[in-house]
C-alpha cells in the first residue's frame, strides 16, 4: 500500500519533471532553418557536380584540355575538347560537357586534373522537369557566363 | 437584462457556433505552433501573419474534397457520425456560464446535461468506426468503448466528490459559490477536502482520456490504425470529427474551469468575469497540448491498467475522504 503509494508520487513527479524540460523548451528560440527563405552554407568539402575553374585575370577557364579527366572519369560523363590558340603556349578548352546523369561524385576528374581546373560546385537542391538540363551541362558557358 | 425567447435562441445558436467553429479553427493554429514551439521549430509561417490563416486554408481545403463513402459501408450511419460527434459539443456550451450575465440556459441539472451529451462523442466515433466497414475503425470503435468506460468512472467520481461539497448541480451555482478571491476556488477548498489538488487532477487526466487527447489518442494510434476511426472519411467528413476533437476539448476545459477554478471569478478583483473565464479556459487548453507533446503514447493496456488500479482507487480515497469530512466538521 504504501509502497504502491510512493510509487504513484515519483511516476507523477517524473510526469511534472517532463513537463517542466518541455516548458523550458518553449521559450527558447528555434533550432531549425527557415529553409526556402534562409539555407546553410554548404560545407567546404561539400561534393556537387563539377564546375571549371575561372581565371579571375582572363575570365576564362584555366582548363589545357588535356583530357585526363575524360579518361578519369570511370562513368564516362566528361566529354573535353581543345584547340591549341595563336600565341599560347597551352592549349585551352572549347568545350566542356557533363553529363550528370550518369556522374556519380566520385571526384576522380577533380583529383586527376593537373592544373587544378576542376572543382565541385555547392549546389544541392537541383530540380528540372526535363533530363535535358543535367544531361549535357555546358561548362565552358558556365564558367564565361559566370560573374567574377 | 433577459431577452425575448426567439432572440435568446438566435444567439445562442449564433454565438456558439461562432465561438465553436472561431475555436476549432484556431485551437488547431495553436496546437501547430505550440508543437512547433515544444520542439524549437517556427511551426506554420506561409499562409498570412505568422500563419494565421491557415485554419482557413485548411477549411477551403478540405470543403473542396470530394466526399467519399466507402463501398459496403452503412451509408447513413457513415454519413451521420461526424454530426453525431459535433452537436453534442455544441448542446454542451447551452449550459456553460461565460459571465454573471452570459450563458445561454440556466439549467438546474447543467452538469448532468453535460456529462450525458458528453457521452455521445464516444458512441458516435465508434458508430462511424463500425460504419466504416475497415479492420482499424473497428478496433479503433473497440478500443474508444472500452477506454471511454473505463475513464468515465473516474470522472464522475471526482465529479461526485465536488458535487458533495456543492450541494447543487447548477453550473452558475457552482461558479457563484467560488466567489471572492482564488482561495474560495474548489481546488483550493481544502477544508472541504484536503486532496481537493488530487481530485482536479484526476479530472484532468480523465478529461484528457474522454476527448482522446495524447498521451491516450488510443482511437487514432497513427503507428497502429491509420487513423483509426478516421481512416475511411475524407474532405469535410474528416473536418468536423477534426473540429469536434477541439470543440470537446473547448467543453472539457470550460467545464474544469467552471468546476475547479471558479469559472469567471477573479482572483484578485480586476478586469471584467469574462475575460477571466478566457484566460483560465485558454490557460487548460494550453496545459493540454503542452500534456500532448510532452508525453509519448501509452500501450493500450496500460492505459487501461492506470485507470483501474490507480485512478479509480484514489479517486473512490478521495470521495471517502470528502464525506468523511462532510460529516465531521
Amino acid at each position: 500500500m504504501i509502497r504502491a503509494l510512493r510509487d504513484l508520487l515519483t511516476g507523477f513527479g517524473s510526469l511534472l519533471t517532463g513537463m517542466r524540460i518541455t516548458l523550458q523548451q518553449f521559450f527558447k528560440p528555434p533550432v531549425t532553418v527557415h529553409y526556402p527563405h534562409e539555407a546553410l552554407k554548404m560545407p567546404k568539402r561539400y561534393r556537387g557536380h563539377i564546375l571549371l575553374v575561372r581565371d579571375p585575370e582572363t575570365g576564362k577557364s584555366v582548363c589545357i584540355a588535356c583530357k585526363a579527366c575524360e579518361k578519369a572519369c570511370p562513368s564516362d560523363c566528361i566529354v573535353v575538347e581543345g584547340i591549341k590558340r595563336e600565341g599560347d603556349k597551352k592549349k585551352s578548352v572549347t568545350d566542356f560537357k557533363l553529363d550528370f546523369t550518369k556522374c556519380s561524385l566520385c571526384g576522380s576528374c577533380v583529383e586527376v586534373c593537373p592544373v587544378d581546373a576542376l572543382e565541385f560546385s555547392k549546389a544541392y537542391n537541383l530540380a528540372s522537369t526535363s533530363k535535358e538540363a543535367f544531361y549535357q551541362i555546358d561548362l565552358v558557358k558556365r564558367v564565361e557566363a559566370r560573374d567574377p | 437584462m433577459s431577452l425575448p425567447e426567439p432572440y435568446r435562441l438566435f444567439f445562442y445558436l449564433f454565438g456558439t457556433m461562432a465561438f465553436v467553429g472561431l475555436n476549432a479553427a484556431y485551437l488547431v493554429w495553436v496546437e501547430r505552433k505550440a508543437a512547433a514551439r515544444f520542439q524549437r521549430r517556427p511551426g506554420p509561417t506561409e499562409v498570412g501573419p505568422a500563419g494565421l490563416l491557415q485554419p482557413i486554408a485548411d477549411a477551403i481545403k478540405l470543403l473542396s474534397k470530394q466526399l467519399l463513402v466507402p463501398p459496403e459501408a452503412d451509408r447513413t450511419l457513415f454519413r451521420l457520425a461526424p454530426v453525431l460527434v459535433m452537436a453534442p459539443a455544441l448542446m454542451c456550451l447551452s449550459t456553460l456560464p461565460y459571465s454573471e450575465r452570459l450563458g445561454a440556459r440556466d439549467l438546474n441539472l447543467g452538469l448532468v446535461l453535460v456529462f450525458a451529451f458528453g457521452s455521445i462523442n464516444v458512441m458516435a466515433i465508434m458508430l462511424g468506426g463500425w460504419a466504416s466497414r475497415n479492420k482499424y475503425a473497428i478496433i479503433s470503435a473497440a478500443r474508444i468503448v472500452s477506454q471511454n468506460v473505463a475513464y468515465e468512472i473516474p470522472m464522475l467520481l471526482t465529479v461526485i466528490t465536488l458535487l458533495m461539497i456543492t450541494g447543487t448541480m447548477n453550473l452558475r451555482e457552482i461558479v457563484e459559490q467560488q466567489a471572492g478571491g482564488f482561495w474560495n476556488w474548489n481546488i483550493c477548498k481544502l477544508t472541504a477536502n484536503p486532496l481537493m489538488p488530487v481530485t482536479f487532477v484526476i479530472f484532468f487526466i480523465c478529461l484528457l482520456a474522454e476527448t482522446n487527447r495524447a498521451p491516450f489518442d488510443m482511437a487514432e494510434a497513427e503507428s497502429e490504425l491509420v487513423a483509426g476511426a478516421f481512416t475511411e472519411y475524407a474532405g469535410m467528413g474528416f473536418g468536423v470529427f477534426f473540429m469536434a476533437e477541439y470543440a470537446n476539448i473547448l467543453v472539457g476545459c470550460s467545464l474544469a474551469t467552471i468546476l475547479f477554478f471558479g469559472g469567471w471569478q477573479s482572483p484578485i478583483g480586476v478586469l471584467p468575469g469574462h475575460l477571466w473565464f478566457l484566460v483560465k479556459l485558454y490557460a487548460l487548453i494550453f496545459t493540454v497540448v503542452w500534456v500532448r507533446w510532452t508525453f509519448p503514447r501509452t500501450q493500450f493496456y496500460r492505459l487501461l491498467n492506470l485507470s483501474w488500479t490507480v485512478l479509480i482507487p484514489v479517486s473512490l480515497g478521495t470521495l471517502v475522504l470528502t464525506s468523511a469530512m462532510l460529516k465531521l466538521f
